[in-house]
Order: C-alpha cells, then sequence, then structure tokens
C-alpha cells in the first residue's frame, strides 16, 4: 500500500484546521482591532471584565 | 454651561433593555490610553460594558438607562485628556464590514486552496518529467479538484455574483471574462482528470482566486479606512441645535434629529444649523457658506435662512422649512438632478479595457479552436488548446493593473490630507486641464484671521490670542496659532453673544464686542478704516485694542496656484462674492480669469460650457452654491469645512488650512493614471507573448502558472511606485 494515500490527505486535514482556525478568529472579531489588541495584551484589566469577547 | 441636551438620536436600544452609543474619541494633547479611557468609563455607575476600538477611535458604552445619562459619559473623557462626539448608529460603514470579513474569508479560503494545490502540482509535474505513476498523478488531481472545487465555489461567489449582475445590466466588466475564465479551467481539469491525462488546471484557478481576491480586500480595506476617518470627523463637528419645545425652551438636539416645522434658537456667533424662515429676533448673517458672499445681510422675521450662515449679532428663532417649499435649496436639488446625470455616463478604465478584452480574447479561443479542427486534431485536443488560450489570458495581471494603482494612490492621497468619496475619482482627477476654484471657504479660510496683528502690540496680541483661545465664537479662531502654546486661561467665562472675560495675572481682561469691553471709541475708528471687517475688542486693564478680522488667503493658496499653473493648469476663480474682493483675491494669486458674483446656475453653467469645449474641468468649493458646480464637474474637491451638501457631492475631501492638497491630489492622481497605463500596457504586452504560446498549445500547466504569477507580480509591483508620488510633490 502507498504510504501517500493517507500521508497527503493527513497534511491537508492539518492545513485545514489552521483555515477552520482562522475563519473562526475572523468569525469571532479578533481583527477588526489589531492596534487594540496590541496594547490590550498588555493590559490586565481584562481579567475581572466580563462582556469581553 | 448647564443646558439641556437631548441624544436620545445617537442612543440604540442594545439586547437586555441596554442602552448602546458609540462614540468618536478625539486626543487632546497626547495619544489616547486605551486603559485609562475604558477604565474611566466603566467606573460609571451602570454602565456594563465598554470598549473602545483604537484602530478606528471608536468607543462603545452600553448601559442600564435608569442609572446613567448621556451626559455623565461625555463628560467623564475629558478629565482624562480626550473628548467624546456621539456618533449616529448604522451606517455604510456596518455593510463594507461585514463586506470586508466576507472577502477576508473568501481569501482565506481561496489562499488554502492555492497553496495545497500548487504543493501537488509541483509534485505532478517533477513527476512527469521523472517517474510518476499514472494512478499517483490521478490521484493528486482528485485530490486537487477536491479542494480546488468547493474552494471556488465559496471564494469565487465575489466575482460570479458581479458577473451574473453585469451581464443582466447588459454591461461588460471585467469579473465576466474572469468568471469564465475560472469555470473552464475547472471544469475542463475535472474532464482531464477523468480521462487520466497529464494535465490539470485546478492550480491555476486557485492561484487567480487567490490573487484577485488579495486586490479586491486591499481595495474595500482602503476605503474603509477612509470612510472611517471621515465619519469621525463628521462627529467631531458635532452639529447641534437649540430646538425649542412646546415650553419655549431650548434643548440641545443633534441636526439630523430637527424635523420640517420644529422652531430653533439661533444665539449670535453661532451658525444656523438648518434652513428655515426667521420667526423672530434680527441679526447680521454671514453667508460665506451658502453663496460665497462676505457682505453680511441684515435679517429680520420672514427672512430666508439657509444652514451655514453664520449669524454675528442678534438672536434668532428660525421655523425649519418642510420639504417641498420654494427656497433656495429647492433650487439647488434641481440642479443637483440634472448635473448628478451627466456624470454617470463617465466609463472608468478597467471597464473600458475589459470591453475592449473580452471580445479580442474569446474570438481568439474560437479561432483557435477551429484551426485545430482544420489541421486534423482531434475535437479533444482542440477544445483543450482554446481553453489554454482562455485560462493563460484570464485578466488576472488585467484585473489588478488599475485596482492595485488604485489602493496605493488613496493610501498616498490619505496620507496629504485628501479622503476620497468616489472610488473613480483617481481616474477624473488624472484627466482635468482646468481648475476653478470657489473664493470665500475654499481660497479664504473659513474663519478668517486678524488683518491689522501687526499694528498691535505683541504682548497684547499674545494676552488677546490666550484669552480667545477660551471662546467657543467663531470669530475667536481667528487668533489660532498667535498666543504662547499650552498656556491657558483659568476662571475664564463665556457670556454668549457678549465675549470673555478673565483674569490674567490679577489684571481683568475681556474679549468681545465694542460694548462689552466698552472701547466704543477704538470700535468708531476700526469701522471708518475698514467697514467690511468683522470688529473683535480687547480690553486689559485700561488699555483698549480693535482687531479687524476679516476673510485671509489660505497662507499657501498663491504657492499652490502656482503649482497648478506649472502643472499645465488653467486656473480660475468662481465666486458668489462682489467684484472687489473677489477681484483683490485673484490679483494676490495672479490669475487672469475670474467672474464674481455667480449664481448657482452660473457657475453650473460656466462648469458645462468648459466642458463643452472640451475641457475637463476640477471644481474646487465648498459653499452650497457649489454643489451643482461639484456635481457637474469632472472632478471635484471640497475643504472639510465646507457645507454637507457640498461634501457630499464631491469626488474627495481635503483637510486642514491648506490648500496644497488640491494640487497634490491632482499630482498624485496624474502619476497613478500613468501608472495605470503602464500597467495596462504590461498586461497586453504579457498577453502578446503568452497568447501564441497558448495557441501553438505549448501551454502546460506549469507554464501558466509561471507566466500568471509572474505578471501579476509584476503589475504589482509597479503600481507600488504610486506610493513615492506625494515625496515627488513636495520636492
Amino acid at each position: 500500500m502507498n504510504v501517500l494515500v493517507f500521508m497527503v490527505p493527513l497534511a491537508l486535514a492539518l492545513g485545514l484546521t489552521a483555515l477552520l482556525a482562522f475563519l473562526w478568529s475572523l468569525r469571532n472579531g479578533q481583527y477588526e482591532d489589531v492596534e487594540g489588541s496590541a496594547v490590550r495584551i498588555l493590559s490586565n484589566e481584562d481579567i475581572d471584565v466580563h462582556g469581553h469577547s | 454651561m448647564a443646558q439641556a441636551a437631548d441624544f436620545r438620536h445617537f442612543v440604540r436600544l442594545h439586547e437586555g433593555g441596554l442602552c448602546e452609543l458609540e462614540l468618536a474619541i478625539e486626543a487632546m494633547g497626547r495619544a489616547v490610553s486605551l486603559e485609562a479611557v475604558e477604565r474611566a468609563v466603566r467606573a460609571l455607575p451602570g454602565v456594563v460594558f465598554a470598549r473602545l476600538n483604537l484602530s478606528s477611535l471608536r468607543l462603545t458604552v452600553r448601559w442600564r438607562e435608569q442609572d446613567l445619562s448621556v451626559e455623565a459619559i461625555l463628560d467623564a473623557l475629558p478629565e482624562i485628556g480626550c473628548s467624546a462626539h456621539p456618533m449616529a448608529g448604522e451606517g455604510p460603514e456596518d455593510e463594507e464590514a461585514r463586506q470586508a470579513k466576507w472577502l477576508l474569508a473568501c481569501l482565506a479560503v481561496a489562499g488554502f486552496a492555492a497553496m495545497n494545490i500548487m504543493l501537488l502540482s509541483v509534485s505532478v509535474w517533477a513527476g512527469n518529467v521523472t517517474d510518476i505513476t499514472p494512478e499517483t498523478r490521478d490521484f493528486f488531481h482528485w485530490l486537487s479538484g477536491l479542494i480546488a472545487l468547493p474552494a471556488a465555489a465559496y471564494a469565487g461567489q465575489p466575482f460570479f455574483r458581479s458577473a451574473i449582475a453585469s451581464l443582466r445590466a447588459r454591461s461588460m466588466t471585467m469579473d465576466v471574462p474572469i468568471s469564465v475564465g475560472i469555470l473552464l479551467a475547472l471544469g475542463m481539469s475535472v474532464v482531464e482528470t477523468a480521462g487520466h491525462a497529464e494535465h490539470a488546471y485546478f492550480d491555476s484557478a486557485a492561484m487567480l482566486l487567490f490573487f484577485l481576491l488579495c486586490g479586491r480586500y486591499l481595495d474595500l480595506a482602503m476605503r474603509r479606512r477612509t470612510r472611517s476617518v471621515a465619519a469621525n470627523l463628521a462627529a467631531l463637528r458635532a452639529e447641534v441645535a437649540q430646538r425649542l419645545d412646546e415650553a419655549g425652551e431650548p434643548v440641545a438636539v443633534p441636526v439630523a434629529a430637527i424635523r420640517p416645522g420644529d422652531r430653533v434658537l439661533v444665539k449670535p456667533g453661532e451658525r444656523i444649523p438648518v434652513d428655515g424662515i426667521v420667526l423672530s429676533g434680527r441679526s447680521e448673517i454671514d453667508e460665506g457658506l451658502v453663496t460665497g458672499e462676505t457682505q453680511r445681510r441684515v435679517v429680520g422675521p420672514g427672512a430666508e435662512v439657509h444652514c451655514g450662515a453664520l449669524s454675528h449679532e442678534g438672536a434668532l428663532t428660525v421655523r425649519v422649512n418642510a420639504a417641498g417649499e420654494q427656497t433656495l435649496l429647492a433650487d439647488i436639488e434641481r440642479l443637483l438632478d440634472k448635473a448628478t446625470l451627466g456624470r454617470s455616463r463617465y466609463v472608468r478604465l478597467a471597464d473600458r479595457a475589459a470591453r475592449l478584452y473580452s471580445p479580442v480574447v474569446h474570438v481568439t479561443a474560437l479561432a483557435t479552436a477551429l484551426v485545430w479542427l482544420a489541421a486534423g486534431a482531434s475535437l479533444h485536443d482542440a477544445l483543450v488548446v482554446a481553453i489554454s488560450v482562455l485560462i493563460i489570458t484570464c485578466p488576472c495581471a488585467l484585473a489588478l493593473a488599475v485596482p492595485a494603482v488604485q489602493v496605493v494612490a488613496a493610501g498616498a492621497l490619505f496620507r496629504s490630507g485628501v479622503l476620497l468619496n468616489a472610488p473613480d475619482a483617481i481616474e477624473r482627477l488624472a484627466e482635468v486641464d482646468t481648475v476653478i476654484l470657489d473664493k470665500t471657504g475654499t481660497l479664504t479660510l473659513p474663519a478668517g484671521a486678524v488683518a491689522n496683528a501687526g499694528e498691535v502690540e505683541p504682548e497684547m496680541l499674545a494676552l488677546a490670542a490666550r484669552l480667545a483661545s477660551t471662546s467657543h465664537h467663531p470669530l475667536a479662531a481667528a487668533f489660532t496659532g498667535m498666543g504662547p502654546k499650552g498656556e491657558l486661561v483659568p476662571g475664564a467665562r463665556e457670556t454668549t453673544g457678549q465675549g470673555v472675560s478673565a483674569e490674567i495675572d490679577g489684571v481683568p481682561a475681556r474679549l468681545g464686542t465694542a460694548e462689552f469691553c466698552s472701547a466704543e471709541v477704538e470700535a468708531a475708528a476700526a469701522r471708518r478704516l475698514d467697514p467690511q471687517a468683522s470688529l473683535i475688542a480687547f480690553a486689559y486693564g485700561d488699555r483698549r485694542v480693535v482687531f479687524r478680522v476679516r476673510q485671509a488667503l489660505r497662507e499657501d493658496a498663491p504657492e499652490t496656484v502656482a503649482r497648478l499653473a506649472e502643472a499645465g493648469l488653467d486656473v480660475r476663480v468662481l465666486s458668489g462674492d462682489l467684484e472687489a474682493p473677489v477681484q483683490q483675491a485673484a490679483d494676490a494669486l495672479g490669475l487672469a480669469r475670474w467672474q464674481a458674483s455667480c449664481k448657482p446656475a452660473g457657475k453650473i453653467a460656466e462648469v458645462e460650457a468648459l466642458q463643452r469645449e472640451g475641457r475637463s474641468v476640477l471644481m474646487v468649493g465648498d459653499g452650497i452654491n457649489d454643489a451643482p458646480a461639484l456635481a457637474a464637474a469632472r472632478a471635484s474637491l471640497s475643504p472639510i469645512s465646507a457645507s454637507a451638501i457640498a461634501q457630499s457631492k464631491a469626488d474627495a475631501v481635503f483637510l486642514g488650512d491648506k490648500l496644497a492638497p488640491v494640487a497634490a491630489a491632482v499630482e498624485i492622481a496624474r502619476s497613478a493614471r500613468h501608472l495605470m497605463m503602464q500597467n495596462l500596457w504590461l498586461a497586453v504586452l504579457y498577453n502578446a507573448i503568452a497568447v501564441p504560446l497558448a495557441v501553438a498549445g505549448l501551454v502546460t500547466p506549469l507554464v501558466a502558472a509561471t507566466a500568471m504569477s509572474g505578471s501579476s507580480m509584476l503589475v504589482t509591483l509597479n503600481a507600488l511606485r504610486a506610493r513615492s508620488a506625494p515625496n515627488k510633490v513636495r520636492a
């Protein structure tokens, strides 16, 4: 049996996972304020704040 | 100033009974600190959600209605060094945000497909010249198809939809040949794969989609950025009107919430926010923004007044006009309808190229198939060659040629302070050969300037400027930049319609009307010297000074006009103002052609006459009276201080107190158009080389992939040269 038959689809599945992760983050609004995110990562305020999406 | 205000117009209802408000945030001095803003707003009682978007400088706040008022939110922000301005909800921006998200998702899918298919394709190409087994090749082709077909079905939608729409409208855009090319490439590849052939073109289709979506996404992103800045600026201008309620009490409401029949109070020194009839009161009004006249007009009960006029002396009560009444604005609307028709006939460069391109390519493909058949090839082979012609000519480079330059040039314009309204403005701006400038508010600054600054003691001028910085009166803006920076006057009090008073270094100081400063004698002398100027008196202890404020040319107007003339443009002035001030301005700028006392119909007639002579006119104007001419001209620009109707008709709006963006806009647009033409020729050259190869049947998927990506890269890199245009402009 040729090893390609499952190795190639496996590689594709991995790539597809990354694509789905990107689409999820896009739908989640993570690209709406890229400058804000750069500042926010240094802030501790979001720990006790709800409504954070 | 404890005044009733009504912000209900801006507040939206959010789920769970919460109120939601969007605010444009403006930093005063330092950069906005995200943490400080959010902390300050969240500390307010009743606020459940506050999030600042640092890219667009918008703050979204949600709160429980009973616990908090909008004013409290607005008041909380100046304490931490920024000001907030409510924004109107749901606009075209939200629709574009959704579209950008969708395009980005399409781009990701196309990118994933292109990369993975290319991986499989390279293996096949390498195997074809070595020792790949037909079974492995078929397996790789089927896998490619399995990725390409769903990916194209999803990521190709932006093109398919627009192609169908343009076919329905019986017009030809670039999306039609793109869609045809992609669909044929996919269809042929499926048939070929089923027939165990050596070549499949799945990679070409996926790569094409990826490149084209890149161009399309960048185009939209640029437009969104411009629009978001423009919307913030509109919110900062915060047009508020004092509406009188049933009891006759004034309540501040956003202009958008004013309805016909409402009564509005206009205090001295305010701009009239609506069109209407004066019910009571008497005032002198400055209609520079309406008709371009600098001579003031005295109005009393029964007089018609227009949005944008500045009321100087007395308070007015104005009844808002209902739609359809016989007003100046109704005349202008009628002229506008006619003018807008003329412009819609303009066909964009890319669409003109598409009209030429598709028949040529489709006929070539058909001819190729017939010639191969005649030469004795099988129907299958002839079709494969014909389709490969279509794939290799699929207008990847051609479709990127114009938008790539457009994106880069729009960025360059943005940095020069020009915000584009119309997507095809760059092409039209590049074609102009005549510039018509309006005088009032365009060549001159809307605020006016102190004419006798040189004759006054510098110390008094600096003190007056410090005091002026605390005033909201439009005339006070004339002192901007004349005082020492950052020295504020604590405890300054403004008396509406009179002036500001404060103690500076223990000495009582007053700035305002002659009566307010008890400087009637000096004022009378100044009035004799210059009857047209507006007077501002300043009292400091027992010393009295009267400043004469009058319209002044924008600082860099002479050099900008010289720059425009140097670029080979015929520059003229067309103003609604009286002859003397127009002639004065034209002389100062060294312009021989000028026309004064133009009515809106006169302006549009002049523009149309010039365009009938075969000229392309760039109209630059700000007044309500300029709006029809702005719409009729080949291209148009407005300063950011322009009336709303002028701005909405202009192709682009320029920021700041300088006129230089006008020259920069023309120069950037010209160099952009030059690059667009260059790119189109590059695309033609590419086709001239690639098509004979395809017709001869020499194009394998490997050749197609190299040629298509190569030409797309070349065109994109060439477009990046539009970035350097503003540097050349400054030099």
